[in-house]
């Protein structure tokens, strides 16, 4: 399995690296670089809760709003990596399950509703911060859902799932909150000096105005052309491969344990909150994993039929969505 | 300038262990630990013999035992979670100075703490022996995308300076009288967060500006070219061809 979550991150670092080209054109290197130093460095700062206790940044959804989902991915990605190798954090085999999880759950998750409610809200600075808030609230539990999975798949000890949630739990109650309000609140204050520089914020700027006898006249377009939008069709694609993903996982881990399966559903609501630290139990996700053996061939087909549904249900909402979009243009 | 661009895991010497190209150091630890990971938990005198092996190395490379296990100890709050196991897990009971303990969960514990260890050993004595710079162009060797091994460097490179930049920020916090005691302070420190971002970024762009006008056209020149002999491949193979065998050892016998 930590072969498996290794190509599943190398295949999305690919993806992004073509994306990130994309967002920042030859300017990549350096600015992804910087930016990961950035993340490096927040993640050091830390958050007083309460008396002697104190929690910080994961920084995965702040990326991916501040300088757009490839970037994120791959800046969050390179922190992992050589805190892996460098820091010995998480250990290396675990890289596989760490940047799956960190990196590309936690970003791809906030974007995902990032944009979302940014559509839906009405472009105004507050609905952004609102919408970061939003996006790092779900990202944390669904890092810590997709750990779960992992460790569902992987674990070969049998501490029941529920146990694990709860195990997690009394530790990690508050992060994803405070996660949120962190991120909302540096992305705020980032709006509020360079609105430019939010990825997640452009064309919210106002057109220039000049008062010309008295009147307010427009001004000449921007020199700079309008920044081009994050490609729907990249992130639509993530979102089908991270969906498939997760169907998959989850009929794998239906049909090797029904039991199991249960009791993920009754801890749902437990699960949600519970968050793992940035590589706190990753050793756990990796060390002891097994094969998937070939007596779950039969999970295959349920996993099959779930990919369609899902496919089906995504692409219909990213359609409707669309044609909204485009109605609401012409209008 | 040694202060900023050497990190602080690394520990200048000359032993042969030091002088390996780096790629073949990098192999070497990568499949070392991915042979750990692999051996049955049941095995444990395999274990005993892999730290061996790495005590070997460690005494080659002249890294004091001390260095070593201080290092190790960052290893401490990652394996928290498996001392919880005993006590979590289910299946067979057995009592241990009158606390049940699940069976199932001792070997659970058994397995992280022992791989995990030697994974980070390994991982440590890489970085006690290894630039950074040489890291890179290792990895850079080993195939992994030149885009991702340049914003590493840049990550690396600016680390230290975007770390700099957050600690006078700190300061001139509490130079004015600011101490961070809860909550309500987060304002602040977000504040503190975005105008770090910023700054960032903005150094970023007068890096690339710097950069384009020495004319860079999106790639790297590497000026030191590493390659390995195969005395030197063989040389750092050994470590993991050694474990391998015990590895197949644990598993038949």
């Amino acid at each position: 399995m930590s072969a498996a979550t290794g190509l599943v991150a190398a295949g999305a670092i690919a993806v992004s690296l073509r994306g990130a080209r994309r967002e920042l054109d030859e300017r990549t290197a350096p600015l992804a670089g910087l930016v990961a130093a950035f993340i490096f460095a927040v993640q050091m700062l830390n958050f007083p809760v309460a008396a002697g206790t104190s929690g910080h940044l994961l920084g995965g959804a702040l990326a991916a709003i501040l300088v757009g989902p490839y970037t994120g991915v791959l800046c969050v990605s390179v922190v992992l990596l050589m805190q892996g190798i460098l820091f010995a954090d998480g250990g290396l085999t675990a890289l596989g399950v760490n940047i799956t999880d960190m990196a590309i759950t936690t970003t791809v998750v906030a974007y995902a509703v990032f944009r979302g409610l940014v559509k839906i809200l009405p472009r105004t600075r507050r609905s952004i911060t609102a919408a970061s808030f939003t996006a790092a609230l779900l990202s944390v539990p669904a890092a810590a859902l997709v750990f779960t999975l992992l460790y569902a798949l992987g674990g070969t000890t049998d501490v029941s799932i529920g146990k694990v949630a709860t195990a997690m739990i009394g530790v990690h109650v508050l992060i994803g909150i405070g996660e949120a309000a962190i991120t909302a609140l540096t992305v705020g204050a980032v709006i509020a000096v360079r609105p430019d520089l939010v990825h997640g914020a452009r064309g919210l700027e106002q057109r220039l105005k000049l008062r010309v006898n008295g009147e307010l006249v427009d001004a000449q377009a921007p020199l700079a052309p309008a920044a081009p939008r994050a490609s729907r069709r990249g992130l639509w694609l993530t979102g089908l491969v991270a969906s498939l993903l997760l169907a998959g996982f989850v009929s794998f881990y239906a049909s090797s344990d029904p039991d199991g399966l249960e009791k993920v559903a009754a801890d749902q609501g437990i699960d949600q909150k519970a968050k793992e630290h940035a590589s706190a139990d990753s050793p756990l996700a990796d060390y002891g994993v097994r094969d998937v053996d070939d007596t779950r061939l039969s999970g295959g087909l349920a996993g099959v039929i779930g990919v369609g549904v899902t496919v089906v249900a995504g692409s219909g909402v990213f359609w409707a969505v669309r044609k909204r979009r485009s109605t609401s243009q012409v209008a | 300038m040694g202060a900023g661009h050497a990190h602080r895991l690394y520990r200048h010497g000359h032993s042969p262990v030091h002088a390996l190209p780096p790629h073949t150091k990098l192999a070497a630890v990568f499949a070392f630990v991915v042979v750990v990971v692999s051996t049955p938990r049941e095995a444990m005198w395999a274990f005993g013999l892999y730290a061996a092996l790495l005590a070997c190395v460690a005494y080659t490379a002249r890294v004091p035992a001390g260095f070593l296990l201080r290092r190790l100890l960052i290893e401490v709050p990652f394996v928290a979670f498996a001392v919880l196991m005993p006590f979590v897990a289910e299946g067979d009971q057995v009592t241990v100075l009158g606390v049940q303990l699940s069976v199932n969960g001792l070997w659970g514990a058994w397995n992280v703490l022992a791989k995990g260890t030697l994974g980070v050993a390994a991982s440590v004595l890489l970085a006690a022996t290894t630039e950074l710079r040489e890291l890179l162009l290792g990895l850079q060797r080993l195939k992994l995308p030149p885009l991702l091994v340049q914003i590493a460097s840049f990550m690396i490179r600016y680390g230290d300076v975007i770390t700099d930049e957050m600690r006078r920020m700190r300061i001139a916090r509490e130079s004015r009288g600011f101490e961070a005691r809860g909550i309500r302070h987060w304002g602040v420190l977000a504040k503190s967060a975005g105008a770090l971002f910023i700054r960032s970024y903005e150094r970023g762009e007068r890096v690339h500006l710097a950069m384009v006008s020495r004319g860079y056209t999106g790639s790297m020149p590497v000026i030191d070219e590493v390659t390995a002999s195969r005395a030197q491949w063989s040389y750092a193979l050994a470590l993991p061809c050694a474990a391998l065998v015990v590895c197949l050892l644990g598993w038949t016998l």
